[in-house]
C-alpha cells in the first residue's frame, strides 16, 4: 500500500492529483452536453484558439493564462455569434473561427523578432509542472463552473434536446448557448496546461461518449462520465509516473481504453437483446 | 383582453412572402383551427405566435405582449415534426418533466406541484405504462402523445398545436380531441393547424382558412360550406402552389 501511495509523497504529485481530479470532473461533466449537442469539434477548436492569446501574451510579456482566456472566450462568443446571426452551422462556424485564431497566432509569431516561445507545454501539457497558484486557479474556475452548471442544468438539458420548443416555452436558448460556450472556453483554458492543446478535446468527448454507451438516461450518463473522467485523470497520472511517460497522453489513452471497453459491453448487450 | 391579437402580420423568407397581412383575435376558452394547403403559411403563423419568427411587418400580441417578452412557461408549443435526436438519453417521464423546466427555480428540486403536473399530464395522455421507456422505443403516436403531455405539464396560458393528429391512430386522435376540448372548457385558448376537415366542427369553435392571407373566418361548418377551402384546393391541384 505504501508503495502505491509513494508517488504522492511529493508536493508536485499532490498538486497534480488535485488539478487532475478537478479537470477530470469538469471536462467529463461538460462533455455530456458537448456529446449530446454533437459539438465534439468544439474542444479541439477552442483549445487551438487559445494559441493566439498565448502568443499575444508572450509578445507583450503578459500572463499566458490571461492571454489564453481572452482569446478563447472571444473566439467562443464569435463562434456563437456567427452561427446565430450568419445562418452558418455551428460546426462550420467553429471550423472558420478556430483556424483564424490559430493562424493569427502563427502570423504574429512569424513577424516577431523575439525568440520563438517554447510552446511544448501548451501543445502536450505538463501536469507535473503545475504550481500552487495554478491549482488555486483550477479549483476556483472549477467551483465557479459547478455553480453555473448547477443553476443552468435544466435549461442546458432542454435546449440540448429540443431547442425550438424550449425557446417557445420562454427559455432564452441564445443565452444558454453563449453561457455553455463561455464555460467550455474556461474549462479548456484550465485543462490545456494539464493535457495540452492537442489532447484536451479527448477529455471533453471520450468519457461522455463512453458513458453514452452504457446508459439511456441523462443523469446516470453525466455521473458515469464524471467517474470515467476521474479514473482517466487520476489513473493516467499515476500510470504516467510509473511508466515515465507523458501525463497528458497517458490520461487520454486510459480514457480511450475505457471508451472501447464501454463500446464492447454495449455491443454484447445489444447482441443479447437481438438473440 | 384577447389571448392572441395578430395585426397585419407579414412574414417573408428571403424572396417568399409566407404570410401577407394576416389579422385575427383569439379569445380565452376558444379553440381556433387553421386549415390550408401545404405551403400556405399555417406553421409559419404558429411559429410567429410562439415568438420563434419575427414578423417582417405587423404585430403579434399574446396576453397583450410580444411573445418574446412573456413570462417563461406561457406558451406551450407542439411542432409538426419534432426534430430531436431520438437516441438522446431521456425517458418519456424525463421529456414530460421538461415542461416544468421554464418555471423551475435553479438549485431546487422540482416542487410537489411540478411533480403533480407531470403525473397529471402522463395520466391525461395515457402514458403511465410507457413513462420509464426510452423515447426511441415509442411508436409515432406515442411520441406525439409524449410531446403533447410535455406541453400540458407546462400548464401554459396558450397552447399551439401544429397538426397533432397527423400520423396518429384513431384512438390517439379521439383521446387528443377529448383532452383539448376539456382544456378549452377550462378556459385555455388553443390554436391548432390541421388537414382533417371531417372533424373540424368537433375540434374547433372557430376555423380560419389560410393561404398566405386569411380567406375565410367563422364557425367551422359555415367556413367549410363557404367553399373557400375547396377553392384553393382546386387551384392548387390545377396550377400547383405559388412559391
Amino acid at each position: 500500500m505504501s508503495d502505491l501511495l509513494a508517488p504522492f509523497q511529493y508536493d508536485f504529485m499532490q498538486r497534480a492529483f488535485v488539478a487532475a481530479l478537478v479537470v477530470g470532473v469538469l471536462c467529463s461533466a461538460l462533455g455530456t452536453y458537448v456529446v449530446l449537442r454533437k459539438l465534439s469539434f468544439i474542444g479541439d477548436g477552442l483549445a487551438h484558439a487559445s494559441f493566439a492569446g498565448i502568443v499575444i501574451a508572450y509578445l507583450r510579456g503578459a500572463n499566458f493564462y490571461g492571454g489564453a482566456a481572452v482569446a478563447t472566450i472571444v473566439t467562443a462568443l464569435a463562434i456563437g455569434f456567427v452561427h446565430r446571426r450568419g445562418r452558418v452551422s455551428l460546426d462550420t462556424s467553429i471550423g472558420v473561427l478556430f483556424t483564424a485564431a490559430f493562424a493569427l497566432g502563427i502570423f504574429l509569431m512569424s513577424r516577431s523578432t523575439r525568440a520563438t516561445v517554447d510552446l511544448s507545454n501548451y501543445l502536450f501539457g505538463n501536469i507535473l509542472g503545475v504550481s500552487s497558484s495554478d491549482v488555486a486557479v483550477v479549483v476556483g474556475v472549477g467551483l465557479g463552473i459547478a455553480v453555473v452548471v448547477g443553476a443552468l442544468w435544466r435549461p442546458l438539458l432542454y435546449t440540448s434536446f429540443d431547442p425550438v420548443v424550449a425557446e417557445a416555452a420562454g427559455i432564452r436558448a441564445w443565452f444558454i448557448d453563449y453561457a455553455l460556450l463561455v464555460i467550455l472556453a474556461l474549462t479548456i483554458i484550465v485543462s490545456v496546461q494539464l493535457v495540452g492543446i492537442v489532447l484536451v478535446a479527448a477529455l471533453l468527448v471520450t468519457p461522455a461518449a463512453a458513458a453514452g454507451q452504457l446508459t439511456e438516461r441523462f443523469v446516470p450518463m453525466m455521473l458515469l462520465s464524471c467517474a470515467f473522467g476521474i479514473v482517466s485523470a487520476i489513473g493516467g497520472l499515476y500510470a504516467s509516473y510509473e511508466l515515465h511517460a507523458s501525463s497528458g497522453a497517458t490520461i487520454v489513452l486510459l480514457a480511450t481504453l475505457i471508451f472501447f471497453a464501454a463500446l464492447a459491453i454495449n455491443a454484447r448487450r445489444r447482441r443479447r437483446l437481438v438473440l | 383582453m384577447n389571448a392572441i391579437e395578430v395585426r397585419n402580420l407579414h412574414v417573408r423568407y428571403e424572396r417568399v412572402e409566407a404570410l401577407q397581412g394576416v389579422d385575427f383575435d383569439l379569445p380565452r376558452g376558444t379553440a381556433l383551427g387553421i386549415v390550408g394547403p401545404n405551403g400556405s403559411g399555417k406553421s409559419t403563423l404558429l411559429k410567429a405566435v410562439a415568438g420563434l419568427i419575427r414578423p417582417t411587418e405587423g404585430s403579434v400580441r399574446v396576453d397583450g405582449r410580444p411573445p418574446r417578452e412573456l413570462p417563461p412557461g406561457t406558451i406551450g408549443y407542439v411542432p409538426q415534426i419534432e426534430d430531436v435526436d431520438w437516441n438522446f438519453p431521456v425517458s418519456v417521464r424525463d421529456v414530460v418533466a421538461m415542461g416544468r423546466f421554464p418555471r423551475a427555480a435553479p438549485f431546487r428540486p422540482l416542487s410537489a406541484h411540478d411533480r403533480s403536473a407531470i403525473a397529471g399530464a402522463i395520466e391525461a395522455l395515457d402514458l403511465g405504462a410507457l413513462a420509464d421507456r426510452h423515447i426511441s422505443a415509442l411508436s409515432g403516436g406515442q411520441q406525439q402523445r409524449t410531446f403533447v403531455a410535455r406541453a400540458i405539464a407546462q400548464e401554459p396560458q396558450l397552447l399551439l398545436l401544429d397538426e397533432p393528429t397527423t400520423g396518429v391512430d384513431a384512438a390517439t386522435e379521439d383521446s387528443l380531441l377529448h383532452l383539448v376540448r376539456g382544456l378549452v372548457r377550462d378556459g385555455l385558448p388553443v390554436l391548432m393547424t390541421t388537414h382533417d376537415l371531417d372533424r373540424a366542427a368537433e375540434w374547433f369553435d372557430r376555423l380560419i382558412v389560410v393561404d398566405r392571407k386569411i380567406l375565410a373566418d367563422g364557425a367551422p361548418n359555415a367556413v367549410l360550406e363557404s367553399g373557400a377551402y375547396a377553392g384553393i384546393r382546386e387551384h392548387t391541384h390545377t396550377h400547383g402552389h405559388r412559391r
